[in-house]
């Protein structure tokens, strides 16, 4: 069967994967293909993706909440076309319409404190700009950051990461980004009492580290130890933020006004790149000193503004909040049930809201389950930095009828997974 | 300026009330029948509380109506209406041991209910409360010349209900009513039924929905008087039934057909208690006035009977209720037999009670087939004639028809919502009441003999709620064990303040006394 996609086609999966190696990124392909999840996504729609076979699948991995309101939702893509009518990406050298509505209302609905926004194009972009902004406003270098902490991969976000990925590229830089272990607060403080730091930049529930949750006072410790070393803190609400949580932004469930907030993914949904960094006064100096100091051609476009308007608008409604509270519960309770069943397998759930770390007894464990609940139609995604650990992450706006089919197809793979693990422990033996 | 193509802001925010009320009917349908009591009772005496003010906010934003009928009828329909299902359970388990049948209540779910500008307050509380009897979570979505008051109301019950355990959501309110909103939201398939009360517009495009749907169509509704009535009692509850929030009410008498032998003694009567016989140039005076054209003019809606003469300059005593309208044939061309939403009553004299019927029959045929009529009389077979002869669902007998077929004066379901059945395009004859609303599952035992029927008594499928629902999402890691409520402390403290502000509450009331 050929696929027509009107602007290309292929003749098979095959011949999509096979160029997909040569022409774009052998290694990714082949790791899926080796991991046993040979998916090419095809048709999206809600909470829904198909691979090019038809099969389909329920996304609960939704790329870090890029799509926490469903694939194209309807409400974002008329935005978008309606702003496609008078807008296009803007000129980053000028006052803008879509930029400046969409600060105000970012900052509307902020943790107090935050009062002016800086935009980029994406994730990475938007936490080199946090971090630049910090350096500027206590013109200290060194950037604090927790161990297998995961911010993305340009040049400064790669630095606060786990080697991993900067090791590849040469891009480690030990002075200036010390890591600390999470949940520390004596590593903490040993890197602050020098009074050299910069900024520590946390999310508020590390992802790629498969959402161990931040000890109770733990997040609330390091923003006092901030204010008392004069470092900024820098909440990385990327996958966080835009009511996984239950609440719009998750550091506010810790009381805590940051100085720089940094959002992309969600924001936008899953439609058009954009992200955002928000600041408050301490940190907006350089915005008054020297307003080009940060130059994005496609940082802050103003479709993407428009797409984002949207998103936020959409995140921020009581009847969204109500339902992710209702996910919340429900799914919680359903995995507690399953846990029930398999106590010694699966044996720990980490949830805040809709984000949700299932933790496994095995050191691969949550590729077995990544590739029973695969086979079961169900998409999520194991952590990269604790493989352990599944990242399990259901959509705001789910419907009862779909959060019970997720728990049954998601009962039945852990159990089969299991199993897996119970054989391959065999053979290998 | 730029044009761009943007959906009224209000529709996609009405799917997403859709959206959490699907939550909130799931989780509603598992609570028990104390728990459910409890957030009856709340939702009731909240809107019960405001029942005065609400009335005076709904004739100030309406522009018509009696703020002091339309009290009475918002605790008819709120208190009113719990004390009357008070031995009602829509929510245990029924067991028919002889038919060795177990019925389980299934609630309608999400329910999209449309509530009118003449009977604003009290049909929201109504339905609000259908609802929660019931279990189901309702979207209101009020008439757009009376959206403040009905939000107002459904918030206050809202509240209520949430503070007596209601999952959260269970109660949602339009506050800014539109054309596409109300498509929108009858055509989502989301929406379990529709419960349409208003013009025929709304009725008809809730029936073509796709929705189930429980529409009801208008009144126009004759009485008959015979020569065996209580004449003065006929006349003064006539009166004071047409009277009755200014005529506003699908329920009120649109023309009053009497006997001949005492058609004199009887209008004598009704200008006793506050009627106005208008003379023949006065009459057409008033037709030419409240139907232009033969249209009904909506300026006239509920208004006193005093500015409605006082427009077409007759001069009537300060004391006027009803201005009566003698004609004499009722046709779709004679705009005094058409509904009239104002007290301008029409009067129809026949030589027989057989020819009332006949004239009953002709003021329907206009329209108001399904809804009610009502006679006055002591003769039963009379009563039996008119009721079998009369196309409507409910004939009110010795009483005014205005509290007569909505149930408060008589022991008809108290509803604001008359059924017209097929002879008036609805799927319900009835008033509307909590059954209407529910579906069972019927667990139904082979007949079989040797096949015995268990003892099911005292069992429940249910729970009661505890807490607030859903609760609020703490992280996993906060609370001590998973079964125990991460917020008990909490919730313990929030208690301690709810109680303190309800004494300090009360002590203010009784210091302003």
């Amino acid at each position: 069967m050929s696929h027509d996609y009107g602007f290309f086609s292929f003749e098979s999966k095959d011949e999509v994967l096979a160029k997909s190696k040569e022409f774009w990124n052998p290694g990714k392909t082949q790791f899926w293909i080796d991991e046993g999840v040979p998916l090419v996504i095809d048709r999206r729609e809600g909470y829904f993706i198909y691979d090019m076979s038809g099969k389909r699948l329920i996304d609960t991995h939704l790329n870090g909440g890029t799509y926490n309101l469903g694939h194209r939702n309807p409400e974002v893509v008329s935005a978008i076309e309606s702003a496609m009518t008078h807008f296009d990406i803007g000129n980053h050298h000028f006052p803008s319409l879509a930029r400046t509505a969409l600060a105000e209302a970012l900052i509307a609905g902020a943790p107090p404190g935050l009062t002016k926004v800086v935009y980029g194009s994406g994730g990475g972009e938007a936490i080199d700009i946090a971090l630049k902004t910090a350096r500027h406003a206590t013109q200290k270098r060194k950037i604090v950051s927790i161990v297998k902490a995961y911010h993305g991969h340009t040049g400064l976000a790669v630095a606060t990461g786990d080697d991993r990925f900067s090791k590849l590229f040469l891009s480690e830089q030990p002075d200036d980004f010390p890591h600390v272990p999470f949940n520390d607060l004596a590593a903490m403080e040993e890197a602050l009492v020098g009074r050299d730091v910069a900024a520590v930049i946390m999310e508020t529930i590390p992802a790629t580290y498969g959402f161990p949750l931040p000890n109770p006072g733990y997040l609330e410790a390091v923003k006092a130890m901030c204010e008392r070393y004069d470092a900024l803190y820098i909440a990385d609400e990327v996958q966080t933020g835009l009511m996984r949580t239950g609440e719009l932004w998750g550091i506010s469930k810790h009381g805590i006004s940051p100085d720089i907030m940094v959002t992309g993914k969600g924001i936008s949904g899953g439609m058009y790149p954009i992200s955002a960094v928000l600041v408050n006064e301490k940190a907006a100096g350089w915005l008054t000193e020297d307003g080009f100091g940060h130059i994005s051609t496609f940082g802050g476009a103003e479709v993407g503004c428009i797409a984002a308007l949207k998103s936020l608008e959409i995140c921020s409604r009581p009847e969204t909040r109500s339902m992710v509270h209702y996910i919340s519960d429900l799914i919680g309770r359903g995995m507690r049930s399953i846990q029930d069943l398999y106590p010694d397998w699966f044996v720990g759930i980490r949830q805040n809201g809709v984000i949700l770390g299932l933790e496994f007894a095995d050191p691969q464990g949550a590729k077995f389950v990544m590739r029973r609940l695969y086979e079961h139609g169900v998409w999520a995604i194991f952590s990269t930095l604790d493989p352990r650990v599944l990242q399990f992450k259901p959509g705001l706006l789910l419907t009862p009828e779909l959060c019970e089919e997720l728990l049954d197809r998601a009962q039945v793979a852990i159990g089969l997974a299991r199993d897996d693990v119970a054989r391959a422990g065999r053979k290998a033996s | 300026m730029p044009e761009l193509l943007v959906e009224s802001a209000g529709v996609p925010r009405a799917r997403a009330m859709v959206a959490r009320a699907e939550w909130a009917a799931r989780t509603f349908a598992t609570y028990d029948k104390p728990s459910v009591d409890r957030i009856v009772r709340a939702a009731a005496k909240a809107l019960a509380d405001h029942a005065a003010e609400f009335a005076k906010a709904a004739v100030a934003e309406t522009g018509f109506g009696v703020a002091d009928h339309k009290a009475l009828k918002n605790l008819a329909c709120s208190t009113g209406l719990v004390d009357h299902y008070r031995d009602h359970d829509y929510v245990t388990p029924r067991i028919d041991v002889d038919a060795k049948i177990v019925e389980v209540p299934r609630p309608a779910g999400v329910i999209f209910a449309l509530t009118p500008s003449t009977n604003p307050v009290a049909t929201t509380s109504f339905k609000i409360l259908l609802a929660l009897m019931t279990r189901s979570a309702v979207i209101v979505s009020p008439h757009p010349l009376a959206k403040d008051v009905c939000s107002a109301a459904a918030k206050v019950m809202a509240e209520a209900a949430l503070a007596a355990g209601a999952p959260d959501g269970v109660i949602q309110w339009v506050a800014e009513p539109s054309i596409p909103l109300i498509n929108a939201l009858m055509t989502d398939e989301r929406v379990d039924v529709i419960v349409a009360t208003g013009g025929s517009a709304v009725v008809r495009s809730a029936y073509r929905s796709g929705n189930p749907a429980i529409g009801v169509g208008p009144g126009n509704v004759p009485v008959l008087v015979d020569r065996t009535a209580d004449i003065p009692a006929a006349a003064a509850r006539i009166i004071e039934s047409k009277s009755f929030d200014n005529s506003i009410l699908c329920t009120n008498e649109s023309v009053v057909i009497v006997e001949s032998a005492v058609a004199d003694k009887f209008v004598s009567a009704m200008v006793h208690e506050g009627g106005f016989l208008l003379n023949p140039e006065d009459r057409d005076r008033i037709r030419e006035l409240v139907f232009p054209d033969g249209h009904f003019d909506i300026r006239f809606v509920g208004k006193d009977a005093t500015w409605i003469a006082a427009e077409a300059g007759i001069r009537v005593p300060a004391n006027t209720k009803v201005l009566i309208a003698p004609f004499d044939l009722a046709v779709p061309e004679e705009p005094l037999a058409h509904e009239k939403l104002c007290p301008v009553l029409g009067l129809i004299k026949v030589p027989t009670a057989a020819r009332g019927i006949e004239v009953a029959r002709a003021v329907l045929r206009i329209t108001g087939a399904g809804h009610s009529a009502a006679i006055h009389s002591r003769d039963a077979q009379t009563v039996l004639a008119f009721g079998a002869g009369v196309p409507v669902y409910r004939v009110s007998v010795n009483v005014g028809n205005s509290l007569g077929s909505s149930g408060i004066h008589t022991n008809l379901a108290p509803s604001m919502t008359i059924g017209t059945g097929y002879a008036g395009r609805s799927s319900v004859g009835e008033n509307l009441q909590p059954s209407h609303l529910i579906h069972w599952t019927r667990l139904a035992y082979n007949a079989d003999v040797r096949e015995v029927l268990p003892d099911f008594t005292g069992l429940s499928p249910w729970t009661a709620a505890t807490g607030s629902v859903p609760p609020y999402p703490q992280a996993s890691n906060l609370s001590t064990a998973n079964v125990a409520p991460p917020r008990a402390q909490d919730d313990a403290t929030e208690l301690r303040e709810e109680i303190r502000r309800l004494i300090v509450e009360e002590l203010h009331q009784i210091i302003k006394g």
